[in-house]
């Protein structure tokens, strides 16, 4: 019984190279694509190239004869397979039909039309061309508000209004508020259709084992259990009977969230051939059959004081359906109503959601979902307050914060914020890019006809999703920890990491917990016939939720060995330190391997105690987490192109405790770009008959690294009390809080033109015009 | 068509479709699928190799056209389980979150600093220019860059 050093290593909150990363630099990872299996056939796809039209034949007659081909299927065929689902139920909800082929009908460009299988791809592709569509081309509707005007074409011919879905919420007394208000601002503000675009496009292998009635369907998703029960249904297959793998998924931001037709009519297809079957997403059907993002026109009205005391916030919200429901579609506005206060200090709200259909790719969750939206919608309106009142942009939100002594704070809009600084980072944001300064050179570039602009954002948002009354398909997540018979310890999270790190982060806890060494842990995911039900990754949630549910496991854990570690000790007074038990009188110690080893060996047992080392925790939040900051950009404007040059950007982010800055901060740059590619560059285009103009990335700007300015990244740290971490989740942060301090910055720079408000994106075009017209 | 070509050292001899896309030779004929397609139109840089000491995009070549040439992959840059250093400046960097986009934007980061040993940030940033990353943001990737480049320096 040697007494052996106690391991005093920590790593939580420590900047720790990934542990997932020696696969992915090495070129060795396995994504969808990658897999290769004896007899495996390819799909491709022959999609409508019409935003709206009827089907009047189909001729599949060459394409079957074509070298290579096995099998044709179109919505005839596919009949039996149920809807592609619609997550959410509310009332009046239309929800049409979403066969996972067209049947009659065409609704947007992209509709799968049929299906092409041969034993090679490039043979798949060459019979694709040979399927003939005879389409009577029918009038399509692209924009939303358009949509809902009279006479417009009807998407879904049974509902000639388009309107898909309404909502209203009211909180406190909104006329009232605006009855007493001195100054009351409005404005009509556009969150833009966006492409989520992650690197790697959609794929599906889908492999029927026939004898044994099993169906394996490899797909990049967030969620492999939940596509898991989904799709068994759809293809009426017993859930037990289906295993869904996400293997490596190469990005997701909420686009992979979802069930598509393609994941039900691989698996369908495998199931009628007998043999295993790839579809691999083109980038061109990426941006035409992937869900969309964003797609709302706001109208805001903001009543306030004289002295800029916020009131009341109005908001009639026009979201841009698309031509079906999606997973979570219809959610995703009800997200913008919940944050539409964002932490200001009102109680009076009032909020109108008309969904549209239009004959577009559906729209649905793409990072932030909702919440940028309501941010930038917010944080517009503070300014053009702030202007109005001829305030400071900062000063007016300072006036307005709900203050540190305030929480748990309840909004109108029926949440419990759960702590909170807000003035904290702005001051910390102000100091670090030197605000007053910066106002006092504004001045002086202002007579040398130069614009300079500061911009401003103090956001909050919802992360940690969520408590499960709160969300479709429950909200919480599970964890299985495994400490094997030779102490290694096996993690097995029911969420669903896809860059955000969780193989370490995950292990750093376990480590620390434990006493152990990062690498006497492996953490697995993505495998519903390795892992127990979990939910997923998506709405920050994986650590706040996935990682408490694992410090609860490691808690029952730590509690068995130490029962086993005092039977081996024969002591009463033991505790766990540094990977050992330890008697706390005579220090005596037994090294964690031994104590495993005894435990699964069960020569002897502590009482009332079973042998193994295993424990499984379903965790259900009782709250959501409420992460706020403030992000600060500085723009110089080009009077000649109309460039924007983002001279700082500077962020501020709380998002409760940190367990490793280094993966906080890359999620922080990765949100802020994308935040940065809706205000500067990206735009999902459809033109009025329906066509996705921007559908390659030749005519889709994202982010590219010349483009991108220096974040400088910050944090004040307020824990989360919703859960024993005290972690508020960042995946969405820099995304949230990002597009309005982009745009106040710009507005504040040609505010001296007149300027209150441009829409995004901020397109050089857009800003040499009002340069042009008003300089 | 017959075609003869070097990869990460070792030979190949293939008849080949005349229209087969150098990019599915290496992931579907040689199995080397660390190289990743991501756009097919060579706009996102994910599917990049080294050919006869460039960078190129293997989405936008026929596998015929590299007849003769030598050929450098992602598997190909460790060494007897020895990473690359600018595999290495990635991983201490945090240069990488999906992952999807990293063997492409490595082998173009090589390509970066083989023909400047020493760029600045503005010049790392347009060598970058032709590889999309929807993850980080680029910054841990310029930070890979200027690490790599340091330590080559010492």
């Amino acid at each position: 019984m040697a007494t052996t050093t106690v391991k005093t290593e920590t790593f939580v909150g420590k900047r720790i190279r990934r542990r997932e990363d020696p696969r992915l630099i090495t070129g060795t990872a396995t994504y969808v694509e990658d897999i290769q299996m004896p007899g495996m056939h390819y799909a491709v796809i022959v999609r409508s190239p019409h935003a709206a039209a009827r089907i009047r034949s189909i001729n599949t007659k060459q394409a079957e004869a074509a070298p290579g081909v096995v099998s044709v299927f179109t919505g005839k065929d596919t009949k039996g397979v149920g809807a592609v689902p619609c997550g959410i139920v509310m009332p009046d909800l239309r929800v049409p039909p979403h066969t996972i082929l067209a049947t009659d009908r065409v609704y947007f460009v992209g509709h799968p039309v049929a299906v092409v299988v041969a034993r090679d791809r490039y043979l798949a592709r060459d019979a694709a061309d040979l399927i003939e569509v005879d389409y009577e081309v029918l009038p399509a509707v692209a924009d939303p508000e358009k949509a809902l005007a009279k006479g417009a074409p009807a998407v879904h011919p049974q509902w000639p209004d388009n309107v898909a879905f309404t909502y209203h919420q009211d909180g406190g007394n909104i006329d009232k508020a605006f009855a007493e208000a001195d100054v009351v601002v409005k404005q009509r503000i556009t969150s833009q259709r966006l492409v989520p675009m992650a690197m790697e496009t959609r794929g599906v292998v889908a492999e029927w084992r026939g004898a044994d009635r099993q169906l394996n369907l490899y797909t990049s998703t967030q969620i492999p259990h939940l596509v898991r029960t989904l799709v068994a249904g759809m293809l009426g297959l017993e859930e037990n009977r289906m295993r869904v793998i996400a293997p490596e998924v190469g990005g997701g931001f909420g686009s992979k969230l979802n069930v598509y037709a393609e994941e039900a009519l691989m698996g369908y297809v495998s199931m009628k051939i007998h043999k295993p079957v790839k579809w691999i997403e083109s980038r061109r059907e990426n941006f035409t059959c992937t869900i969309h993002g964003r797609g709302h026109v706001d109208y805001y009205e903001v009543a306030a004081k004289r002295d800029g005391t916020i009131l009341g916030i109005k908001l009639k919200l026009i979201q841009d359906v698309g031509a079906y429901h999606q997973l979570l579609t219809p959610l995703i506005p009800q997200l913008s109503v919940l944050m539409m206060p964002g932490i200001y200090n009102t109680q009076n709200i009032r909020a109108d959601i008309v969904g549209v259909f239009t004959n577009c790719v559906p729209t649905d969750a793409y990072r932030g979902a909702g919440r940028p939206e309501a941010t930038h919608g917010i944080e517009r309106m503070v300014d053009l307050l702030a202007a109005e009142l001829k305030m400071d942009p900062a000063e007016i939100r300072f006036k307005n914060f709900v203050t540190k002594d305030n929480f748990p704070y309840p909004t109108a809009t029926g949440l419990t914020y759960d702590s909170g600084d807000y003035a904290a980072p702005l001051k910390k944001a102000l100091d670090l890019v030197g605000y007053v300064k910066l106002r006092q050179e504004q001045a002086d570039l202002r007579k040398q006809g130069k614009y300079m602009g500061i911009g401003i954002s103090t956001y909050g948002e919802i992360c940690a999703i969520g408590p499960s009354p709160a969300t479709p398909a429950g909200g919480w997540e599970s964890a299985t920890v495994k400490i094997e018979p030779s102490g290694k310890v096996t993690i097995m999270t029911g969420a669903c990491p896809h860059g955000q790190g969780e193989e370490t982060t995950f292990a750093q806890i376990a480590a620390d917990e434990l006493g152990v060494g990062l690498d006497d842990i492996l953490v697995i995911r993505g495998d519903t016939a390795v892992v127990q039900y979990g939910i997923g990754t998506f709405g920050s949630r994986a650590t706040a939720v996935g990682g408490t549910a694992l410090y609860y496991a490691l808690q029952d854990l730590k509690a068995k060995i130490i029962k086993f570690g005092a039977m081996l000790l024969e002591s009463e007074d033991v505790s766990l330190v540094g990977g050992q038990v330890i008697d706390n009188k005579s220090g005596k110690s037994k090294a964690f391997q031994e104590i495993a080893g005894a435990a699964y060996r069960a020569l002897k047992l502590p009482p009332n105690t079973e042998p193994g080392l295993m424990a499984t925790r379903f965790w259900e939040p009782p709250n959501f987490t409420f992460p706020f900051g403030a992000h600060i950009v500085v723009s110089d404007i080009d009077n000649e192109t109309g460039q924007i040059k983002i001279r700082r950007y500077v962020a501020v982010d709380d998002c409760g405790n940190i367990l490793n800055p280094l993966i906080v901060d890359g999620q922080v740059h990765g949100g802020v770009a994308q935040g940065l590619g809706q205000a500067l560059w990206e735009q999902a285009v459809y033109d009025d008959n329906g066509q996705l103009i921007t559908g390659e990335l030749m005519d889709y700007a994202v982010p590219r690294a010349h483009l991108m300015p220096w974040i400088e990244s910050h944090h004040t740290c307020t824990p989360s009390p919703v859960n024993p971490l005290g972690v508020k989740g960042v995946g969405e942060a820099g995304t949230i809080g990002c597009s309005p301090a982009v745009v106040n910055s710009v507005v504040d720079a040609l505010s001296p033109l007149g300027v209150k408000h441009i829409d995004m994106p901020l397109t050089p075009e857009k800003i040499w015009k009002i340069l042009a017209t008003k300089h | 068509m017959n075609i003869n070509l070097t990869i990460n050292g070792k030979s190949y001899s293939q008849d080949v479709e005349p229209r087969l896309l150098l990019i599915h030779f290496l992931r579907d004929v040689a199995g080397l699928t660390g190289t990743h397609t991501g756009c097919e139109t060579s706009l996102c840089g994910a599917c990049t190799v080294e050919l006869n000491g460039k960078a190129i995009k293997s989405c936008s070549m026929f596998a015929v056209q590299a007849n003769g040439a030598d050929i450098v992959t992602i598997e190909g840059l460790a060494t007897d389980g020895k990473l690359d250093p600018m595999q290495e400046a990635f991983w201490n960097e945090h240069g990488l979150q999906c992952g999807f986009c990293t063997p492409g934007m490595i082998m173009a980061s090589k390509q970066i600093l083989d023909r400047n040993p020493s760029p600045t940030e503005d010049e790392i940033r347009h060598g970058l220019e032709g590889n999309v990353c929807r993850c980080t943001g680029y910054q841990h990737i310029v930070n890979a860059v200027k690490a790599a480049a340091a330590g080559a320096g010492k």
